[in-house]
């Protein structure tokens, strides 16, 4: 064991509405770039919409509003040009080292975690995901000082917490991944990266081969809602249940990342000289507030605060999908 | 979403913190705005919750009764199911099911037990138990 040195980086700690993008504007903010989150989540090109039924938490299938853990920091970092530096281990020890030695260059690290074993997080908002991330800036004797970013203060944690956090095995299994940005440009091409992943975005959203993803997936998910078993009351709540806290729950910043992106897309307006951005990202915050109302009728409907409603369901979902169909395709217009 | 309408129902898993979420500003402006809790994700959140602990309770008849393992009952206590138990173990399902059979756990070797521990952040010995009728 090293000797217990305390470290503490100066880092301005900035609560965000998710995990990722959050962790990674916050390095780059760090590193001398100036990117908001929503930015930096809409350049990523990490927005999207899938039901995989083949991928299953708790016995429910998979629905996802944005790519998978990863994607958006490779996303990011690629269209910007900054070269990131990632690490992991085979030893926890050997991560938990290479963890103090950054501290100790007097480097602040971005690193993949679980959400279960990070015992500052409440009890009841501690489930079992591999991919959370979160920032650390120093060590105080066995205490790690961590900015997480959806957490609104920063936090500790104990070095035992953490190891267990870092490697924790199965799906996802972070590893003990670490990351941090080793050049950032001074003055990326903002302009281009922006448009890349716009209409990254948009054809994700409208071309894709299965019905499974971007608006097909929408449709599909809303078929499968009206078609559902009205005898299978015990399943049908905890799907509608499982499908809300994907939206909602899980740092999305409202609305299953849609808010998020029409951040982006107003901050993009700005950028390019595009007013029409302005006007699609309220097209698309009109779809978020469906999404919405979708999410909050669904749990009502599984508390029994409304009647069970399939088809009033679906058609949200069917209005969310026509709403997002027509921004995506404007945006593709858009930066043609 | 307008900012104004940012929910604020103090949800109790929160414990006094609060999230992000992106709302409009009176410009129309998306920006970050804290919300401590909304009734859509705290219905949502609770069934979640109530789920893992009805499982909980009725593995842990079962493991006082003889006739479930206390591991079963662990595992669901620590929100797995055997899907994600199997995973964070390593060992396929198959054995993981069998595993969790009483007799089956009762004979387990101390690298499997080692294991189940490991994934379930328990010492070996607690796998053995489980809380007192209250």
């Amino acid at each position: 064991m090293t000797a217990a040195t305390d470290v503490e980086i100066t880092f301005d700690h900035q609560q965000s509405a998710h995990c990722e993008s959050g962790a990674i504007a916050a390095l780059l903010r760090h590193a001398g770039l100036s990117i908001s989150e929503p930015m930096a989540f809409g350049i990523s090109g990490a927005l999207t919409y899938a039901y995989l039924p083949f991928v299953k938490f708790g016995g429910l299938p998979l629905f996802a509003y944005r790519m998978p853990p990863g994607r958006l920091i490779r996303g990011l970092t690629r269209r910007l040009g900054i070269s990131m530096c990632m690490e992991t281990f085979k030893q926890p020890e050997a991560g938990m080292r290479a963890l103090d030695a950054h501290l100790a260059a007097g480097r602040i690290v971005g690193i993949q975690t679980s959400a279960y074993w990070l015992t500052y997080f409440p009890p009841d908002m501690r489930f079992h995901f591999n991919a959370h991330n979160l920032v650390v800036y120093g060590k105080r004797g066995d205490q790690y000082l961590i900015g997480d970013p959806v957490i609104d203060i920063r936090v500790e944690c104990a070095a035992d917490d953490l190891r267990k956090a870092r490697f924790t095995r199965g799906v996802m299994a972070p590893h003990g991944r670490l990351y941090y940005p080793q050049t950032v440009p001074a003055e990326p091409d903002w302009a281009r990266a922006i448009r890349s992943a716009i209409r990254y975005n948009a054809g994700m959203m409208l071309h894709t081969p299965l019905p499974l993803v971007g608006v097909r997936g929408i449709r599909t998910v809303a078929r499968k809602i009206r078609h559902l078993d009205p005898t299978k009351a015990r399943y049908n709540k905890l799907l509608l249940g499982h499908i809300v806290r994907m939206q909602e729950e899980i740092g999305t910043g409202g609305a299953g990342f849609r808010f998020l992106y029409a951040g982006f897309l107003q901050e993009a307006a700005e950028v390019l000289g595009q007013p029409v951005l302005r006007e699609i990202a309220e097209e698309l915050t009109g779809a978020g507030d469906i999404w919405r109302e979708f999410a909050l009728h669904a749990a009502r409907m599984c508390k029994g605060r409304m009647p069970m409603d399939f088809g009033h369901l679906a058609d949200q979902l069917q209005a969310c999908a026509a709403r997002e169909r027509q921004v995506f395709a404007r945006l593709r217009a858009a930066t043609k | 979403m307008k900012r104004e309408s940012v929910p604020q129902d103090h949800a109790r898993a929160f414990m006094g913190h609060s999230k992000i979420l992106y709302a409009e500003d009176a410009s129309g402006h998306l920006d970050r705005a804290p919300s401590d809790g909304w009734e859509a994700e705290e219905i949502v959140l609770d069934q979640a919750i109530a789920e893992y602990a009805r499982q909980a309770a009725a593995a842990l008849a079962a493991a006082r009764a003889g006739s479930g393992s206390t591991l079963a009952f662990h595992m669901f206590d620590q929100r797995m199911d055997m899907l994600l138990l199997a995973q964070s173990t390593g060992y396929p399902r198959w054995r993981v099911r069998r595993h969790l059979r009483v007799g089956v756990f009762a004979r387990l070797s101390p690298t499997i037990r080692a294991r189940y521990a490991e994934a379930l952040g328990k010492t070996p010995a607690e796998l053995d138990r489980v809380p007192e009728s209250a």
